[in-house]
C-alpha cells in the first residue's frame, strides 16, 4: 500500500493550519473556519474511497 | 519482512498525528483512519491465505462448509466493528463507540442463532 496518502494528508493539515494562523491574524475568523471546513472535506475525500477498498477486500476474503 | 514496515508505518503516523493533534484534531482523526486502512489491507492479504488453510483442513475432516463459513462471517464482522470502534473511541466519542459495538454483537448473534436452534434439535433428539 502506498504510504503516500498519509503524507498528503498530513501536509494538508500542516499546510491547512498555517493559512489559519494568518486568516486569524488578518481578522478573517470566518474565513478561517471555512478553510479548515474545506480541508476536512478534501480529506475525507482522500479516505473514503480507502475506506471502500478495504470494506471489498474485507467482503471478499470473509465472504459476506 | 512485512511486519518491519507496518511498523514504520505506525511509528511515522504516529508522530504525524502527534504534530498534527495540538493544531487540527480533525485531519488527525484522518491520519489514523487511513493508517489503520493501510496496515489492515497489508494484513488482510496474508489473513485470506490463512483462511485458504483453513477451508483445506476442514474439507479434509469433513466440516460442513456451512459452519466454517458462519465463523469467518463473525470473524468479519469482529474486525470491522473493532476498526469502527478503535476510531470512534480515538475520536473521543465513546458513547458512539459502544453503540458500534452493540451492533455488531447483535449481528453476530442474529448470524449464530440458526445455529444454536441446530444445537437444540440435537439436543432434543439425544433426549429419549
Amino acid at each position: 500500500m502506498d504510504i503516500n496518502l498519509i503524507f498528503r494528508i498530513a501536509g494538508l493539515g500542516i499546510i491547512i493550519s498555517i493559512f489559519n494562523m494568518v486568516l486569524k491574524q488578518a481578522d478573517k475568523g470566518e474565513q478561517a473556519h471555512l478553510l479548515t471546513l474545506v480541508g476536512v472535506v478534501v480529506a475525507l475525500m482522500m479516505v473514503v474511497p480507502l475506506i471502500n477498498s478495504l470494506f471489498q477486500n474485507i467482503r471478499g476474503v470473509f465472504g459476506f | 519482512m512485512e511486519i518491519i514496515k507496518i511498523i514504520g508505518l505506525g511509528l511515522i503516523t504516529t508522530i504525524l498525528i502527534v504534530i498534527m493533534r495540538q493544531q487540527k484534531p480533525e485531519i488527525a482523526i484522518y491520519l489514523s483512519i487511513a493508517a489503520g486502512v493501510i496496515i489492515l489491507t497489508l494484513v488482510l492479504s496474508r489473513i485470506s491465505d490463512m483462511i485458504d488453510i483453513f477451508q483445506d483442513l476442514a474439507a479434509k475432516a469433513n466440516v460442513n462448509m456451512l459452519y466454517l463459513g458462519m465463523v469467518l462471517k463473525v470473524l468479519g464482522i469482529t474486525y470491522v466493528t473493532e476498526f469502527g470502534v478503535q476510531i470512534c473511541k480515538d475520536a473521543g466519542e465513546s458513547a458512539v463507540a459502544s453503540k458500534v459495538e452493540f451492533a455488531g454483537k447483535v449481528f453476530i448473534l442474529v448470524l449464530a442463532i440458526p445455529l444454536l436452534g441446530a444445537v437444540f434439535d440435537y439436543i432434543v433428539k439425544l433426549i429419549p
